[in-house]
């Protein structure tokens, strides 16, 4: 054995000081952030659904279709007009917004005339939101009469848990409208954002449906 | 101030004064990270007296457990564990450490504390969504604690409840009436609270940074958390599901799970055409990522302690590693077949899952390279957390090894359900985890609560648990290779005889390594209110953790706005009076 020290091999050579510029990280806004992290989550499951649903279908022999009720339809149309009017809203805010800080005269009270003409819309879509929930209740009464209950068979079964499911994710997205309601009638800061915030999740349910929709429409 | 309007205002309230908002409803997430930790604690002393009742009955089954019989007449009249309850203890066992341990203490309450801290922002990006995620998983424990105490007790499915065991009912067996069903609300519960916190944790990450914290200087523990929230997102929002289509195949006679013609204690089930499988499926499709929610995080713990202790970089710098983490998480979502080999899965299917299971040991074994590659070398300064940290490294390579092997379907169909696989996954992720918990606990407990942990119980607690681990699960290895199949209750077959003594040894090293883990609580509690007070920075670390008080004030950083100017692990710098140069240094903060 030599007698020599043993010095540990150097893995890394040594390094001196050095200033590092600062580089500024990027800045999102959370709640923007949040929904499309929220709306993945949500996609998720519903594929998680989705893929049961295509797994149960092929695993047995008790597959039936049913006709689907055709208030299904009308319920599409409103939850797409919903999605317009969120969007008409959206844009007499962002007037609202600009004339306020437009340097004419009369500006204050044009932006007032545009802010109520956009809760306005706001209203229209939260209306028209729960009238599609109306609807969907109409649409599960009419299976019912026919018959067709939850455990009657998969593609009722599958049915009910789609519609319930994403008649939840709706019933969330007009707690977060009259939310967002509440604060642009009382002015808050960012009430604006909160508003870009909702609308994304309310399409995103109004997709959702679509979606959901053509399942149901090609599987049962 | 034009810098300060720059940097992110999440914390517009002022602290918190009466006792509920302060330390029941709060909305700092620093509480929130002890109360998630301080859940854990409960929960890993609760799964680990479950373990000593069932091992005990594993070596001696006719012994009777002194008082047993109070807390369960039916389960244990006489203090005898019924094989029905045996099934009990180990759902109980399995359900709370994986889900109220493993999840919670490395990711939820770890993360939920020092992820803020450690990106320089002042809470997480939706303190009220934080706060529900807590308490919703409180609920979902409480719930499941539930399960002890109605009439026919605990459910009997296992922790992973496949179906129809899980998806019958009364008929099932004892525990499958109300236990699984409050088994399935609390999962829910559970899915709901994550994916809050998950929400929580990739908004605070990409939005809250504070300036200079770029991406590539983010601590490796935040990325890690960054990682497995992501994971988490994905995964938790499939469990919801299956256990809403569990819930209502046992309440509502739906069939998703229910094939049609089972008899099941005498019974016909009044069900068609479901699959059990597809329980399987989904199951799984959460199961293989949630196990490395558990690990991923302590993989960032381990991978953030270490420079410290060895006071240079890791190998390779940070990057290696994050790519590590996320090629792990890609993969976890294209494994989960292989916890079905034996399910009937056709063989090509088999081979299309064992493949991935095989890249997915790369990351792994780099990542593992990486740590004995740095310590390779270094002066490491021997404490308790380092201690833990090398624990880590070595029952990670010892599970890992076996997971070579079952991630063939030749040979898992042998290995399949055996003690082997027992022996597996909790070296690679139980054990893992928990020494990822407690290297965690040794390093930030001064922060978090502002004294030292003794150290020399603290290597006591790390000799004796490290020696005891190997002691209760290298035997199972052998005990699957001769064939033992885990979760029976008894062994009576003339095979299974001859391996009673090996069952009893390992029950008496649970029984010891359990006793050790209360030099850990004592430890924790004696420094909680008598240890000595902790410096700002008492390991000489560089991340943004150190440079605050310990504990932080309320909004972290007492008003300063933290400016970064270094990489996260500049340790063994020369040239300057200390061998490291912090994340941020007090001249670039600015006061209000």
């Amino acid at each position: 054995m030599s007698t020599a020290t043993y010095t540990p091999p150097q893995t890394t050579a040594p390094r001196t000081r050095v200033a590092v510029p600062v580089v500024t990280a990027t800045k999102g806004i959370p709640s923007q952030t949040g929904v499309w992290v929220a709306v993945s989550a949500i996609a998720m499951s519903f594929a998680a659904l989705t893929s049961a649903l295509i797994v149960r279908e092929g695993s047995g022999t008790d597959w039936h279709r049913f006709v689907l009720p055709r208030i299904l339809y009308l319920d599409t149309i409103i939850l797409i007009a919903s999605s317009f009017t969120l969007e008409v809203s959206r844009k007499r805010f962002a007037a609202a917004v600009s004339s306020s800080v437009a340097p004419s005269g009369s500006s204050a009270s044009i932006a007032a005339a545009q802010r109520s003409d956009g809760l306005y819309w706001l209203n229209m879509t939260l209306t028209l939101g729960l009238l599609f929930v109306v609807g969907q209740v109409l649409a599960w009464r009419s299976l019912v009469f026919q018959g067709l209950l939850l455990a009657t068979g998969p593609s009722t079964s599958f049915f009910y848990v789609l519609t319930a499911m994403h008649g939840l994710h709706l019933l969330g997205g007009v707690l977060g409208l009259i939310y967002v309601g509440y604060r642009l009638r009382r002015n808050a800061r960012n009430a604006q954002t909160s508003l870009g915030t909702a609308a994304v999740y309310w399409h995103f349910v109004d997709l959702l449906w679509f979606y959901l929709l053509m399942v149901i429409v090609i599987r049962m | 101030m034009s810098d300060a309007s720059a940097q992110p205002q999440v914390h517009h309230l002022s602290p918190p004064t009466g006792f509920i908002r302060k330390h029941v409803f709060s909305l700092d997430h620093k509480v929130i990270g002890l109360q998630y930790y301080g859940l854990a604690l409960a929960a890993v002393f609760i799964g680990m007296v479950l373990s000593w009742l069932f091992r005990i009955h594993l070596g001696w089954a006719t012994a009777a457990i002194p008082g047993l019989q109070f807390f369960s007449p039916n389960g244990a009249p006489g203090g005898v564990i019924t094989p029905e309850y045996y099934l009990s203890l180990l759902t109980m066992h399995g359900t709370i450490m994986v889900f109220f341990v493993l999840t919670n203490a490395p990711f939820a309450g770890f993360g939920n504390y020092f992820l803020p801290i450690q990106i320089g922002a002042e809470d997480m990006a939706f303190p009220r969504f934080n706060m529900m995620s807590f308490w919703t998983t409180f609920a979902a424990f409480l719930v499941m604690m539930a399960a002890f105490f109605v009439h026919d007790g605990p459910p009997i499915s296992g922790w992973t409840a496949y179906a129809t065991l899980s998806s019958v009912g009364r008929d099932a067996g004892p525990g499958q009436a109300m236990g699984q069903n409050l088994w399935a609300v609390s999962i829910a519960l559970f899915c709901i609270g994550q994916l809050l916190g998950s929400l929580n944790f990739i908004a605070t990450t990409l939005d809250l940074r504070t300036k200079g914290m770029s991406l590539s200087r983010m601590p490796l523990a935040t990325w890690a958390w960054f990682i497995t929230a992501c994971i988490g997102l994905l995964a938790f929002a499939d469990l919801l599901p299956a256990c809403i289509l569990l819930i209502l195949d046992r309440t509502a006679g739906t069939s998703f799970f229910n094939p049609s013609g089972m008899v099941v204690s005498d019974n016909l089930q009044p069900h068609s055409g479901g699959s059990p499988l597809l329980w399987q499926h989904l199951f799984w499709f959460f199961g293989h990522p949630e196990v490395y929610i558990a690990i991923i995080p302590a993989f960032g713990i381990v991978a953030h302690i270490l420079p410290t202790f060895m006071r240079k970089p890791l190998l390779g710098g940070v990057r290696v590693l994050i790519g590590c983490m996320v090629a792990a998480g890609f993969l976890s979502y294209m494994v989960w077949g292989h916890h079905m080999f034996v399910s009937g899965m056709n063989p090509y299917s088999a081979i299309l899952f064992s493949v991935p299971t095989l890249i997915i040991t790369i990351p792994f074994t780099v990542a593992t390279l990486i740590f004995l590659g740095s310590i390779y070398g270094a002066n490491l300064r021997f404490n308790s957390a380092s201690l833990f940290c090398l624990g880590f490294i070595s029952v990670f390579i010892s599970g890992g090894i076996s997971g070579f092997f079952l991630a063939q379907p030749s040979l898992d169909t042998y290995l399949h359900a055996t003690y082997f696989v027992v022996a597996h996954f909790h070296f690679v992720m139980a054990v893992a985890a928990i020494f990822g918990i407690f290297a965690g606990t040794y390093f930030w407990m001064p922060k978090m609560i502002g004294r030292m942990m003794n150290e020399t119980l603290g290597k006591l607690h790390f000799w004796l648990t490290f020696i005891g681990v190997y002691c209760i699960f290298m035997p199972m290895h052998y005990l699957g290779l001769a064939g033992n199949v885990r979760r029976y209750s008894a062994f009576t077959d003339n095979y299974l005889i001859p391996l009673i003594p090996v069952h009893k040894f390992i029950t008496v090293a649970a029984l010891l390594t359990g006793a050790a883990q209360f030099i850990f609580f004592y430890n924790l509690i004696h420094t909680r209110w008598w240890g000595p007070q902790a410096p700002d920075n008492p390991w000489e670390a560089t991340t943004l953790e150190w440079s605050t008080t310990s504990p932080p004030p309320f909004d972290n950083f007492g008003g300063r706005h933290i400016v970064v100017t270094a990489d996260p692990y500049e340790y063994g710098v020369e040239g300057g009076a200390t061998d490291y140069v912090m994340q941020t240094t007090t001249g670039a903060a600015t006061k209000h």
